[in-house]
């Protein structure tokens, strides 16, 4: 009897991973999933925060897929190893601050240790030859093989008839003609693979798994990075650019605003570890202050929160300032108008 | 049979599930794990984990705002 051969599924929650994992389990091999957390996974989280946001579903895309698979997934925290790939990329950023090669590259590395430890045969990947501009392009499929080690035990079964022979071909637990030849940006094979495998339910392809991706949130990492003088950062850090209006009238502070009563709900989680404001004597969101503000700049902070509340228009607006510790006092303002808030302010 | 708490509150999906999960390996078949978290996306997360991993839900509740989630590990 022949021995029940295993893969190890990279699992993004998308369409391309579910059906690389489907054409394989379809040729009789035992599928476990991994999903690799960076902190910057759009999965869920934003979703989570706000509350205009509540009536979306709030499934984890990769546990679904597993689910509708019927496999095994395996998510991994690799917040901290993932700061050497973000802040140190070999090959350079994307459009923003997504070191795509370089991630891909790091988990295709980390899920060849886990096949390893498991004793799995080979790693399965949804890449696609042209699909994506920088990691899943003809030049950068060697370099992911390549440089995480994975060589010929990385098998990409939605392109692999364009790619050379891998172990799993070459020993027969897989048959490369029942493999895909699929390259290019264009959506229609994977859509019609989709629908011959009667999945119709699925996580839509275009959209950015990551935040790292986002030009938006990218500027205000980097803007982190050049307030601190270091690049550096902690889960908090990530979580906090994911919400709230920021706004940095001086190098030395910056305001995060909350947008609705969701993200004011999230954000004062982190009353213990930031000075937060508030309107006290009109509605108004919830401000955390980061940085070192003097007693000026929280003025200043207080005109720009009660510009944002409903007391925008009144001549005077109570703002309640609280340390960390949260003792409170009480400042009297007047709200910035529209103008006075300056647009370079905004980050 | 063991009876363990896990406080997850204040992390967001995926955290409360992947701190489920290792702590699930720490425990033996039978045990009752509680999970306590603030993000409701855990209502739907972790009985998926638990359904793909095998074990059981035994309760799913909202008690003062938080997400309370108890499984019985499997063997």
């Amino acid at each position: 009897m022949s021995q029940q051969r295993k893969a190890v599924a990279l699992i993004s929650g998308g369409l391309d991973s579910m059906l690389a994992a489907k054409v394989v389990m379809d040729q009789g091999i035992q599928v476990e999933g991994i999903n690799f957390f960076t902190g910057f996974c759009v999965e869920g989280h934003t979703h989570a925060i706000r509350k205009k946001d509540s009536d979306k579903p709030k499934r984890n895309n990769s546990l679904w897929v597993a689910e509708q698979l019927g496999i095994k997934l395996h998510i991994i925290d690799i917040i901290e190893e993932y700061k050497q790939v973000l802040l140190n990329p070999k090959h350079g950023y994307g459009a923003n601050m997504n070191p795509c090669l370089d991630c891909k590259i790091f988990m295709v590395n980390k899920a060849k240790q886990w096949m390893t430890e498991h004793s799995f045969d080979f790693i399965i990947t949804g890449e696609v030859i042209g699909q994506r501009p920088m990691s899943q392009r003809k030049q950068t499929m060697p370099i992911v093989a390549a440089e995480s080690g994975a060589d010929d035990l990385l098998l990409r079964p939605l392109c692999a008839q364009n790619l050379p022979v891998t172990l799993a071909e070459q020993e027969g637990w897989i048959d490369r003609a029942k493999l895909f030849n699929f390259s290019g940006r264009s959506r229609k094979p994977q859509m019609a693979l989709a629908k011959q495998y009667g999945l119709s339910d699925y996580a839509q392809p275009a959209g950015g798994c990551c935040f790292l991706t986002d030009e938006s949130y990218s500027l205000k990492l980097v803007d982190l990075w050049r307030a601190r003088g270091e690049r550096d950062y902690d889960l908090d850090d990530v979580m906090l650019l994911k919400v709230g209006r920021h706004i940095r009238p001086k190098p030395h502070f910056k305001l995060i605003i909350a947008r609705e009563d969701g993200e004011s709900r999230f954000m004062s989680g982190y009353k213990k570890d930031f000075i937060s404001m508030n309107c006290a004597s009109h509605r108004g969101p919830l401000v955390l202050v980061d940085g070192k503000p003097s007693e000026d700049d929280l003025l200043l902070a207080g005109q720009i929160l009660a510009r944002y509340g409903q007391g925008r228009d009144a001549e005077q607006v109570d703002v309640t300032i609280r340390d960390q510790l949260g003792v409170e006092r009480n400042i009297e303002v007047k709200p910035l108008s529209a103008d006075q808030i300056l647009e370079e302010w905004f980050i | 049979m063991s009876v363990a708490v896990l406080n997850v509150r204040r992390l967001l999906c995926p955290l409360p599930v992947i701190r489920t999960q290792d702590k699930v390996k720490t425990l033996k078949p039978g045990d009752v794990l509680t999970v306590e978290c603030t993000d409701p996306g855990v209502m739907q997360d972790i009985p998926a984990w638990c359904r793909i991993n095998g074990h059981k839900v035994l309760e799913t509740r909202v008690d003062n705002g938080d997400y309370v989630i108890v499984l019985e590990v499997s063997g």
